[in-house]
């Protein structure tokens, strides 16, 4: 049953924990990787609006799904392609940078 | 359960794993890439396992969306410029919201608009949809601040924080209406377009200065929402990928505004838009010592110790190539060039770093500033490339500066600065930098990448 469940809470409060103490350990080098990287994964709600597309639940709802595929795929495809741009770009001294 | 739902299950598992083990990967920059890489196999894996459900009956639109979604997104992720990554970071929050929001109002309205939605379900579409709302509104305008379609200083007017205020009460107060009595179609879509307005009003009156702080948050908003659409929908993999963005946003806010000395209930609130304008130091009597290309290359030729303070001024002129040839040339006469990164240097978090390493710099020499700053008194030469506020001594000593408190780069301590800036007009908190003034600073007018390009040539003579 979906809603505000007691153990939907628990996953909710465990996977923050969880974000809190991995994304506290990113250093400010990885900042702009990790706002595009966790954007594209919370594009995941591609999956919510899969389904709205997909399910015979009327006009509104088809289109609005529709839009919704859209602007998560959007997020997806670009984001996890961005993200891979900027830290292909991360080298250290040895496997690039100026040379001497 | 069916076959097919725990396949379904075992995916969105699977999925979450991944997406974990993606963001632990950034930890290291050597190791990132391809834990990114898992990450995106999961949302591979979170899809194909959604597109078995019972429910889908029909996939032309789905696939209609994913084609016109890649056809957007690919030019999107290949050919933005990184100077531009700022709006482009703040464009795609708004993509996220939209998928969210309209899944929030299509579910209200498939379940009889509203008729047949519990009051639990009611809660978790009431933050879907407001969180949801405000974050496509809000991240629309800091695109149009950033991409300056707007104007990127702060717009106020009269008893702004009041109209905010109060929409927002409404709107929570609709929300707990529609909490008591789900079947109330009217105050539901009343309460979306009151998140869309409150979006605007509450990052309007925020100047460019902000900027990391406001993408922090709206990155935080945006995945809050998507976690809220999987608790209306009862999917776990929503609730934690939402939740691992909704942290993320959140800890990056709370840093980006120690780093500007805001409270975090200012954060919170928003309302940390306009500098106190009395606060402004006048400059009257004081002289600036100006230099001249030739007298700064000599300077730089024969430094041991180079630190390079970029700023926003830097990505505007985009003069990374530039820095990284001229630090070439320094190192190649024996000396050493780090760069210097304070926490808010730019529009957005990490984003003086994601320049230098395009400009193939390599990431050991880019330091955090509790790092650096001990090394500024061994320096023979600080280069200030278009960075302001945050190597503005009245920070420290100014109690009635807006930015007092506010940790910065102790850039006075070298031996000989060199400020590189187009002209003397303030910075975007909009106070004067005292720095500019003192015995040791020298000013290099000019547009940063010419001014560079022409260090690089004076020191090629040489």
């Amino acid at each position: 049953m979906p809603g505000l469940e007691l153990i939907e809470i628990y996953v909710f409060v465990l996977a923050g924990f969880v974000g809190f103490f991995t994304i506290t350990r990113v250093p400010a080098l990885l900042h702009t990787p990790l706002m595009s990287a966790t954007n594209a994964i919370s594009a995941i709600s591609l999956v919510g609006s899969l389904v709205m597309a997909g399910a015979d639940r009327g006009a509104l709802p088809t289109v609005l799904g529709f839009i919704a595929v859209t602007s998560a795929t959007i997020n997806v495809v670009g984001g996890f392609i961005i993200t891979d741009r900027m830290l292909k770009m991360f080298k250290r001294a040895d496997r690039g940078g100026p040379r001497k | 359960m069916s076959p097919r739902t725990v396949f379904i299950e075992a995916a969105y598992l699977l999925a979450s794993i991944l997406f974990i083990l993606g963001l632990r990967s950034l930890t290291l920059p050597d190791r990132a890439r391809r834990g990114m890489q898992l990450a995106a196999l999961g949302m591979l894996v979170a899809i194909v396992g959604t597109l078995v459900n019972h429910e889908i009956v029909r996939y032309e639109w789905i696939i209609a969306g994913l084609v016109l979604g890649s056809l957007v997104g690919y030019p999107l992720g290949v050919y933005v410029p990184m100077t531009a990554m700022p709006q482009r970071i703040a464009i795609s929050h708004m993509f996220g919201a939209v998928a969210a929001t309209l899944v929030g109002v299509a579910e209200f309205w498939h379940l009889g608009n509203g008729a047949e939605v519990s009051r639990s379900v009611m809660a978790a579409l009431g933050f879907e949809v407001l969180f949801g709302a405000l974050t496509i509104t809000g991240s629309f305008m800091a695109f149009g601040k950033l991409q300056e379609l707007l104007p990127s200083r702060p717009v106020t007017f009269k008893g702004q924080n009041l109209v905010s205020i109060g929409m927002f009460a409404a709107a929570a107060a609709l929300f707990a209406w529609l909490v008591a009595d789900p079947a109330n179609p009217g105050a539901f879509y009343a309460m979306v377009v009151l998140g869309l307005v409150f979006g605007v009003s509450l990052v309007l009156p925020i100047g460019g200065a902000d900027m990391p702080v406001v993408i922090s948050l709206l990155n935080s908003y945006a995945g809050l929402a998507s976690s809220a659409t999987g608790f209306a929908i009862g999917n776990n993999v929503l609730i934690i990928a939402g939740a691992l963005d909704g942290a993320s946003g959140f800890i990056l806010s709370i840093i980006m505004s120690r780093a500007m000395n805001r409270s975090f209930a200012n954060v919170l609130f928003g309302a940390f838009g306009a500098a106190p304008e009395a606060a402004q130091k006048t400059a009257q009597g004081l002289t600036v010592h100006a230099i001249t290309p030739e007298d700064a290359a000599i300077q730089l030729a024969y430094a041991r110790l180079v630190i390079v303070v970029p700023g926003y001024g830097m990505a505007v002129a985009q003069a990374q190539h530039q820095v990284r040839e001229l630090a070439a040339l320094i190192e190649k006469n024996g000396g050493t060039v780090l760069y210097a990164i304070h926490p808010v240097a730019g529009r957005m978090p990490g984003h003086m770093n994601v320049l230098l390493a395009e400009a193939d710099i390599p990431y050991e020499k880019l330091k955090e500033m509790d790092e650096i700053n001990d090394e500024f008194k061994n320096a023979d030469v600080a280069l200030v490339i278009g960075a302001n506020d945050v190597v503005n001594p009245a920070a420290r000593t100014d109690k009635a500066s807006p930015i007092y408190g506010m940790p910065i780069l102790n850039v006075d301590e070298a031996k000989q600065v060199i400020v590189m800036k187009r002209s003397m007009n303030p910075g975007f908190a909009g106070i004067e930098n005292e720095l500019f003034y003192r015995e040791n600073t020298a000013m290099l007018f000019g547009d940063a990448k010419a001014s560079l390009a022409k260090l690089v040539h004076e020191i090629k003579q040489a």
